[in-house]
């Protein structure tokens, strides 16, 4: 028994954690070029309708991907075209960016399928499903619940993180983005273009926040329906905070929170001896306590990239 | 007979920004292999110049040629590939990379970061023999000193293939040991072959070690020669200006009398933990004004602020009239309402980011730092229409142009900003003023109008510290001079006793040494 | 070397309050009608009817200015936390928190007090909640350094979810299913628009609209005052504009931050007396309704002045009134071509408005140098 509880408990956790996990490595990788994204939401909701119209009438699992990709691709670039090439200001662009797709992707979704704004559920053939089938019977509640009875973007957003990590870390271009999120001077002054770099940047994250979408979408629900998002964005923006900045930290941050939401789940109406009942919204608010108190420098500092939220502009 | 190659040459460089000429036709020829100075006082010009050479800046007219070849400089990118490097005032580092991935920033070799650093590696280790400039590869910048910071970015430099090289105020932050040890690095890449561009305002350096100095003042090139032919004296005269004009026609003598302000040994350093200033010790009487001679970016700005309540400083005391503030821990240092209610009024060195809102209309930049005095506001309300007709008296007084209290504060001159200010600090029949660089971008007539209103502010009995590096100013005005450089005070003289030889000498004294045998 | 950046790009003063925010709409509503045409259906028809839905009845007109009132709370809030230098993304949960105030202290004192009594104590604690809610925020940034933008949307969510933990446990009606608090005693009912017109003779048709849209218009003007006309406002403004120059001036910005967010969370708050109030007569989950946001919208259109505040106001009121209309009469249309509208105004007027700005200003100084009355005002 329990250890059936913990392996769907454990299962559930990364489910929830997936999405965040994305979005978190996409902010990562814009606020260390430089440019605060507080448009995670938005751009993962309209990766989200874009998968869930593009399957619903294509039928291909392929193509809902990859539409899901360019629209938060494109906003990416607005985002860019914004702050990076207009020196607009980065907060209120991704705020702007996040309204703007709360209204049209209902106004899309109400016109194109009639339905309130839900897309038509996604036939099974073009949603993802488990590698393993099966896995929680072939091989027990942990291992095969918790780890291998997961679909192929479950893995892939923890194999990103390792990437992300080694990319940051361990390759040149992933110096360089480092390097203009903290002094784009020098940068400049080394002869790379600053705007290329968050261009690059921007386009990355728009990939994350991409897949963020799509699985929402094509594996975590069947359909698309409005504000599905549901502030999953600005999860992962103080995930990422919590993690400060750095790929590995903001994996356990996304996990922590997933495991959050997975356990109040359990919890709701359940009394405890000598507690009472477990108030569930306490729970569910942790994430965003827990990075205010980090945020004030209670737990440690979180330090952001030096050049986050200021444009570019050279000298004088 | 064989002219030596000119490794760069400028002709007729023009760059402006808004209303100023920061370049007006300048001209510059740098032999290959020489290290050439370039000198001038702050804002005469020389790091736009540079900014140009470097590709920061375009250039509104004018051509430059590197070693004999007419190329045109957009970017840093085009720059380091013609072998220039620039070594920047303030370092092109990032603190939290180490000192290799700093120097290989721009130029890694390869995708993976492993092969990149092995490759660099390899190349800084001959060339660390070479030059001489030795850095621990592997420490973090932030943790590095202040030298080996500059050393790095020179070695940086070296690295992307620099045969030019452009040093902007390098010793400014360096202590005299470290100042040699750059010399010695600097002589042995002469020797080398590489072409140095020296941009300083330190004249005893310049004596020391470069063959050719260019003199710039004002945004032109006002003097050229070797260095085998010119003498430090000649060098301060050329840098300092032209010939001084004593404005101090019927300037009755000073009746210097109480003292209104006195600092003891006030020292404080930057956030880089740089000092910026070295027991500075004044005071100010009633009815004198003392001038602060000294090129800009000398400690006079710090000193300002210290003074105004606007910073603290690591030590030192202060009496303002009865009043006492130390620095220790726990004590109070004067804060800028403590400094308004002793009759400490100031007027900032930077009427943009200090001496005014610029988003505000005339007439709340007209009462900034004033607006609770009963006459201003009543019961928590701004007086609107009291302080309205109170600036439109203000701006007929001291004819501002245009007399309109609405008109935001960004679009008056310079000029009738300054006034604007001056109206304000001068309206409160203060006991001491503060005054920076009174005349900073101000037009002739209106510097005329406010040397005149600080004359008859003194002659009613005010404390004036005047500080300016404008040494036409400081002659005009001052009843006693003290030249400030590095810091520290290296001089005090009488007005009687000032020209501008002395003053330029004290200006680039070092020591107490020095200062004696400046005065003797 | 004091060069002034940009000057050459400035716009005139009425282009910078009239011509720019009219082409930013003009540009967001361009945008609208290339999706409302690509959703099958007639801009024009769209925009007309919209129009009369917001307009063209008392009825309508009372809604839109019902919308209208808790646009200018929001609104004003963060206008006055811009102008001290400060992105207020937090009025959502301000106005949540203040709401939860106004409503706790009607659920406690409504039995006991005539109304006259109970309002001004249910604004007060409206306004409490909601300066708490964001002083608290200012606080974090004006002393431990956390930014205001990140906290605000953190506490956005922690005010969702205390709401919900007090209206499922403490606050519950024992046999009810809603999600809500006991109904109000009928003395904190703040008096509508209908119920008064109708009091004094004039047939009124019935509406949410309330007695709150003149506390609207108070409040506005109190801003008008407040920032323009007293210290606190001067001083708040400075700090926002220079704080190099506030802190010459002996203005501390650190505790301008916490003023400045007080303020404006208090105003945020205000936006109880207009939905708790006015309308539910209970506490209930999402009666802000994502004005918080619109606030955004309203303060970047309306340039951060109270009158621009109550202009954008009523044009958002309208489009939320004209947009539930144009839903119901045509099929396949959504209000929320409203919020989509709202997101690229911000996008048009706050984050391009360089992008906007630049080639605009190089028109209009292209013409007024046709023209030839070009004022000189710059002189020196």
């Amino acid at each position: 028994m329990d250890e059936i509880l913990i392996g769907t408990l454990l299962a559930s956790t990364l489910r929830v954690a997936t999405p965040l996990i994305f979005c978190a490595l996409a902010g990562v990788i814009s606020e260390r070029s430089g440019v605060i994204d507080i448009g995670l939401e938005g751009k993962m909701l309209a990766a989200a309708f874009a998968a869930g119209a593009v399957g619903a009438l294509s039928g291909s699992t392929a193509l809902a991907l990859t539409a899901a990709l360019g629209a938060s691709v494109l906003l990416s670039m607005l985002h860019g075209y914004a702050c990076v090439s207009h020196r607009g200001d980065q907060v209120v662009a991704g705020m702007a960016i996040n309204i703007f797709i709360a209204g049209i992707t209902v106004v899309l979704g109400i016109a194109w399928f009639s339905q309130g704004g839900q897309t038509p559920a996604l036939p099974d053939s073009v949603r993802l499903h488990p590698l393993i089938e099966h896995a929680g019977e072939r091989f027990g509640p942990l291992l095969g619940s918790a780890v291998l009875g997961h679909n192929i973007l479950v893995y892939l957003s923890l194999a990103l993180v390792v990437a992300v990590w080694w990319f940051l870390q361990h390759s040149t271009p992933g110096l360089r983005l480092r390097a203009v999120g903290e002094n784009p001077h020098m940068i400049d002054a080394a002869g790379i273009s600053v705007k290329a770099l968050r261009y690059q940047a921007l386009a990355l994250n728009g990939i994350l926040c991409g897949l963020a979408g799509s699985y929402l979408v094509l594996a975590m629900n069947a359909a698309f329906s409005p504000h599905m998002t549901a502030g999953r964005g600005y999860m992962a923006l103080a995930a990422m905070i919590f993690g400060k900045w750095r790929p590995l930290p903001a994996l356990a941050a996304c996990l922590l929170f997933g495991f959050l939401d997975a356990i109040a789940i359990r919890l709701q109406g359940v009394v405890l001896p000598g507690i009472g009942e477990v108030p569930v919204q306490l729970i569910q608010a942790l994430p965003y306590l827990l990075t205010v108190i980090l945020l004030a420098g209670f737990m440690g500092r979180a330090i952001a990239p030096r050049a986050l939220g200021t444009p570019y502009v050279k000298e004088r | 007979m064989n002219q030596p190659p000119l490794a760069v040459r400028m002709r007729g460089i023009h760059k402006q920004f808004g209303s100023v000429r920061a370049n007006d036709g300048v001209d510059l020829a740098v032999r290959a292999g020489s290290i050439h100075a370039l000198v001038g006082e702050n804002g005469a010009g020389k790091s736009t110049l540079m900014s140009v050479l470097y590709g920061f800046y375009q250039a509104e007219a004018g051509d430059i040629e590197i070693d004999g070849k007419a190329v045109s400089i957009r970017n840093a990118q085009d720059a380091i590939a013609l072998g220039l490097g620039m070594v920047h005032q303030h370092f092109m580092l990032i603190d939290t990379l180490s000192a290799l991935d700093n120097l290989m920033l721009g130029c890694e070799q390869g995708l993976l970061l492993r092969g990149a650093r092995a490759k660099a590696r390899e190349r800084l280790a001959a060339l660390m023999t070479r030059s001489g400039l030795q850095v621990r590869l592997d420490a973090l910048v932030g943790d590095l000193s202040v030298g080996d910071r500059q050393r790095l970015e020179i070695l940086k430099a070296l690295y992307r293939g620099a045969r030019i090289l452009i040093l902007d105020e390098p010793t400014a932050v360096l202590t005299p040991q470290e100042t040699e040890q750059l010399f010695g690095v600097l002589e042995r890449l002469r020797a080398q072959g590489s072409t140095i561009l020296l941009i300083t305002h330190k004249l005893k350096e310049v004596m020391r070690i470069c063959d050719q100095v260019t003199v710039m003042r004002a945004g032109r090139v006002v003097h050229e020669c070797a260095i085998a032919e010119t003498s430090i004296n000649a060098l301060a005269e050329a840098m300092v200006g032209r010939k001084v004009q004593l404005g101090r026609q019927g300037m009755a003598a000073s009746a210097a009398q109480e003292v209104r302000l006195e600092a003891r040994q006030l020292s404080c350093a930057d956030a880089m933990g740089v000092p910026r200033l070295r027991e500075v010790s004044l005071s100010l009487r009633a009815g004198e004004i003392v001038g602060i001679a000294g090129v800009a970016g000398n400690g006079q700005s710090e000193l300002l602020d210290l003074l105004s309540g606007l910073a603290r400083p690591s030590a030192g005391v202060l009496r303002i009239g009865e009043q006492t503030f130390g620095s220790n821990r726990g004590e109070h240092w004067l804060d800028p309402l403590t400094a308004r209610k002793l009759g400490l009024a100031h007027v900032p060195e930077d009427r943009h980011a200090r001496a005014m809102v610029m988003a505000f209309p005339a007439w709340e930049s007209a009462v900034l730092g004033y607006e609770g005095l009963p006459a201003n506001s009543q019961r928590g309300f701004l007086r609107g229409t009291a302080i309205r007709a109170a600036t439109a008296a203000m701006m007929a007084q001291f004819d501002v142009r245009p007399p309109l209290p609405e008109l935001g504060s960004a679009k008056f001159s310079g000029g009738n900003q300054q006034k604007i200010v001056l109206a304000r600090e001068i309206g409160q029949a203060p006991r001491v003023l503060l005054v920076g660089q009174p005349t900073r971008g101000v037009d002739i007539g209106a510097i005329e109008f406010i040397h005149a209103q600080l004359r008859a502010l003194r002659d009613a009995g005010c404390a004036i510290l005047l500080v300016s590096s404008e040494l036409d100013e400081i002659l005009a005005l001052a009843d006693r001079v003290l030249v400030m450089n590095e810091g520290r005070i290296t001089g005090e003289l009488p007005i009687e006793d000032c020209d501008e030889t002395r003053l330029g000498l004290l200006m680039c004294a070092t020591s107490a040494m020095e200062t004696k045998e400046t005065l003797q | 070397m004091s060069a002034s950046p940009g000057s050459a790009t400035r716009l005139p003063r009425w282009a910078d309050i009239f011509l720019l925010p009219l082409v930013n709409l003009c540009i967001a509503l361009a945008v609208a009608a290339v999706v409302v045409a690509l959703v099958g259906q007639q801009p024009l028809t769209v925009m007309h009817s919209l129009i009369e839905g917001a307009f063209g009845s008392a009825r309508g007109l009372s809604y839109t200015l019902y919308y209208t009132t808790s646009f200018i709370f929001t609104g004003l809030a963060v206008a006055v936390a811009a102008h001290a230098g400060l992105f207020n993304i937090g009025a959502e949960g301000q106005a949540t928190i203040g709401g939860l105030g106004t409503g706790l202290l009607a659920l406690w004192l409504a039995p006991h007090l005539p109304s006259v009594l109970l309002w001004p104590l249910m604004l007060l604690a409206g306004m409490c909640g909601g300066a708490l809610w964001a002083a608290v925020p200012g606080y974090l940034q004006a002393r431990r350094g956390s930014h205001v933008v990140i906290t605000t949307i953190m506490f956005n969510f922690l005010s969702s979810a205390l709401m919900s933990y007090l209206l499922v446990h403490p606050l519950k009606v024992n046999d009810g299913m809603a999600v809500e608090s006991a109904p109000f005693a009928p003395s904190a009912h703040l008096t509508g628009i209908h119920e008064l017109l109708g009091a004094l003779g004039i047939d009124w048709p019935s509406s949410p609209l309330n007695l709150s849209f003149l506390l609207a218009l108070l409040a506005a003007a109190g801003v008008q005052l407040l920032l323009w006309h007293t210290r606190l406002g001067y001083r708040l403004r400075a700090a926002g504009s220079s704080p190099g120059a506030a802190e010459y001036a002996g203005i501390e910005p650190g505790r301008q931050i916490i003023i400045a967010m007080a303020i404006s969370g208090a105003l945020a708050g205000m936006l109880g007396m207009n939905e708790i109030a006015g309308v539910n007569d209970k506490l209930l989950l999402d009666f802000v309704a994502g004005a918080g946001f619109t606030g955004i919208a309203v303060a970047v259109m309306g340039r951060n002045h109270p009158f621009g505040v109550i202009m954008a106001s009523l044009l958002f009121g309208a489009l939320f009134q004209g947009g539930a209309e144009v839903a119901f009469e045509i099929p396949g249309f959504s209000r929320d071509m409203v919020v989509m509208l709202q997101g690229l105004i911000v996008l048009v007027s706050g984050a391009m408005a360089q992008a906007v700005a630049q080639p605009l200003s190089r028109l209009v100084h292209a013409l007024s140098g046709l023209s030839g009355h070009r004022k000189e005002l710059q002189h020196g």
